[in-house]
């Protein structure tokens, strides 16, 4: 019963019926479990009790790249990359690798993927550069560069919450794995699209008027210069993560501080009405978050972690560690990677936070195999577009295959040395 | 064969990113006075679909059509191919008809220029290391399935030939 509810709960947030939120499903799947006794109210408390934090850690993060966006940061950057990279399409990819991984790491993937991407192309459009391996940047990166920071992706928030680990300590250990993914990136994307990546004309200098397609997006594309008070805050927010962390405080407090900040000199200047920033924390999402970590609990309680065990090896060996992070990209590819890493984080946690971090790697590196991060999700897209113009998914996929395994086999080999290090 | 064979009365001009200059340089420089123009710009789904396959990969965030930066990219890339044509008939400075396209380049390319007498293509590809793949995959297939004959530019000025690296040695043949 309680898989039949996950599944249900899952196909719902893939196919959204009539546009209706994901929580309409989830919610009531957790409460039938609850009233069924699939899940003891006591389990189900203590799960919340347990995600809360997360769900508002993960709200002021939600917040604080709205209020980010509202202040200009991305179109600053657009207009750094524009000014700086002289029109030469090499230059400006290794612009949005920095500017794409520091946004994920810092901000989460979702600001890479909503706000970063259109300013990306806009950049591109701008300075006639073509635009597919920028755009394609962003999107492996939203995923292979949210490894570094507890903050980058929801994935890392519920495992820093079982790991154990200190904000800094999570840190040490993920940043090289999140440097030498972003190094494979890099290296494959330079080869995969050598051909657009040579069409720069360089003896033409970009237009001086902007193009018409930043224009038409002018409200969201003007450059109106670094937002230095805003960057303050974030870089603060940051500080405050590890400080906090290493005083025992939970670090979701420095994120409530830091939105705090931003959003009353947002109100305070009327650049932000209430109402923005309530949609901006998106309850629904929050609501399905909760809601799937109980009906994910009834599962594993009732079974299916007993049925998965077998697949995760314990400890943290290197082969071990593989293995881990293997499982983990092909669960994350085949749902998607919000129930993967509920399912295997109860499962990893007693083999130790080496084992939970490449648990991490597998759900973070892993999407990036299948255009939309999840067969399912990729599925019903497919089903939905039959009206002829289906994407590309050759290339898209061949990409994936260069870069995931690569990148999940020298992430690991990272990880592994460097718990030995620290 | 009399002149009138010869004739060139419609060429078309593929217009690329980064590339069309060349395009329009060499048609004009090389095209007869009454010649018809058509500057061809083709825009591919994929990279707005690229974008609208992460933000429908994120699970549960709802679906808000403001933030699907698909849609968001389907509009860029709209006028952005507007403006490229405006330049490139700007550049060509001659009476030109613009014909922006919908579809995957290489097949739409081909099937547009069918009628035309000729098809100007500015190269693209590896050009660091000339050989197979200095010619990228879309070009490429316009060489091959053209059904006019193909102008093939160099977006830069062309490469010295002495560039050219020596035949490989091979033990020459026995005299006879």
């Amino acid at each position: 019963m309680s898989l039949i509810a996950l599944l249900g709960v899952l196909a719902w947030a893939v196919i959204r019926p009539r546009g209706w939120p994901e929580a309409v499903a989830a919610v009531p799947a957790a409460v039938i479990l609850i009233a069924a006794g699939a899940i003891p109210a006591g389990a189900a408390g203590s799960a919340a009790r347990q995600l809360g934090p997360v769900i508002g850690f993960l709200a002021a993060i939600l917040v604080l790249a709205h209020l980010c966006d509202d202040d200009g940061l991305f179109r600053a950057c657009g207009g750094w990359m524009a000014r700086t990279s002289a029109g030469s399409p090499r230059r400006l990819l290794a612009q949005v690798f920095v500017i794409a991984s520091v946004t994920t790491a810092v901000l989460s993937l979702d600001a890479t993927v909503v706000l970063l991407t259109p300013v990306v192309f806009a950049t591109a459009a701008w300075l006639e550069v073509r635009a597919r391996p920028h755009v394609y940047a962003c999107t492996h990166l939203a995923n292979s560069a949210s490894l570094l920071l507890p903050v980058s992706n929801l994935t890392n928030l519920l495992a820093f919450a079982a790991s154990g680990l200190t904000f800094g300590h999570f840190a040490a250990l993920m940043a090289v794995p999140w440097l030498a993914a972003i190094g494979v990136e890099y290296a494959v994307f330079g080869r995969f699209f050598a051909s657009d990546l040579n069409t720069g004309d360089l003896n033409v200098r970009p237009r001086r008027d902007r193009a018409r397609a930043v224009r038409d997006d002018a409200d969201r594309n003007e450059d109106t210069g670094l937002p230095v008070f805003t960057v303050t805050v974030v870089a603060l927010t940051l500080a405050g993560f590890a400080g906090a962390s290493a005083a025992g405080v939970n670090p979701a407090w420095a994120a409530f501080a830091g939105a705090m900040v931003l959003a009353v000199r947002a109100l305070a200047r009327r650049r932000a009405a209430p109402a923005s920033l309530v949609g901006a924390a998106d309850l629904p999402f929050l609501l399905f978050v909760l809601s799937l970590g109980i009906v994910v609990k009834a599962v594993t309680d009732n079974g299916l972690g007993q049925a998965l065990a077998p697949l995760l090896p314990g400890g943290t060996s290197l082969p071990a560690l593989l293995a881990t992070a293997a499982v983990a990209a092909a669960l994350a590819n085949i749902c998607n990677n919000l129930p993967a890493v509920l399912v295997l984080l109860p499962l990893a946690a007693p083999s130790g936070a080496g084992a939970v971090l490449a648990v991490l790697l597998g759900v973070n590196i892993g999407p990036n195999l299948t255009y939309t991060g999840s067969l399912a999700t990729l599925l019903w897209r497919r089903i939905l577009q039959h009206h002829g113009s289906s994407p590309d998914l050759g290339e898209f996929t061949r990409l994936g295959l260069l870069t995931v395994p690569a990148g999940l086999v020298i992430g690991v080999l990272t990880l592994w040395a460097g718990l030995h290090w620290f | 064969m009399t002149d009138r064979d010869t004739q060139l009365r419609s060429v078309y001009i593929w217009v690329c990113e980064g590339t069309w200059r060349a395009g329009v340089d060499a048609a004009l420089s090389l095209a007869p006075a009454d010649v018809r123009f058509t500057l061809l710009h083709v825009t591919s789904a994929e990279v707005p679909d690229a974008a609208r396959g992460a933000y429908a990969g994120l699970l549960g965030r709802g679906y808000r059509a403001e933030d699907d930066p698909g849609t968001r990219l389907e509009k860029m890339a709209a006028s952005s191919a507007g403006d490229l044509l405006e330049a490139a008939a700007a550049r060509l400075g001659r009476r030109c008809e613009r014909l922006e396209i919908q579809g995957r380049p290489e097949r739409a390319v081909v099937a547009a220029s069918a009628d035309a007498d000729l098809l100007v293509v500015a190269r693209d590809g590896d050009r660091t290391r000339l050989g197979p793949k200095s010619l990228g995959k879309t070009t490429r297939f316009v060489v091959d399935h053209a059904a006019c004959p193909v102008l093939l530019v160099w977006p830069e000025s062309a490469p010295d030939v002495a560039t050219i690296p020596p035949p490989p040695h091979h033990p020459s043949p026995p005299d006879r």
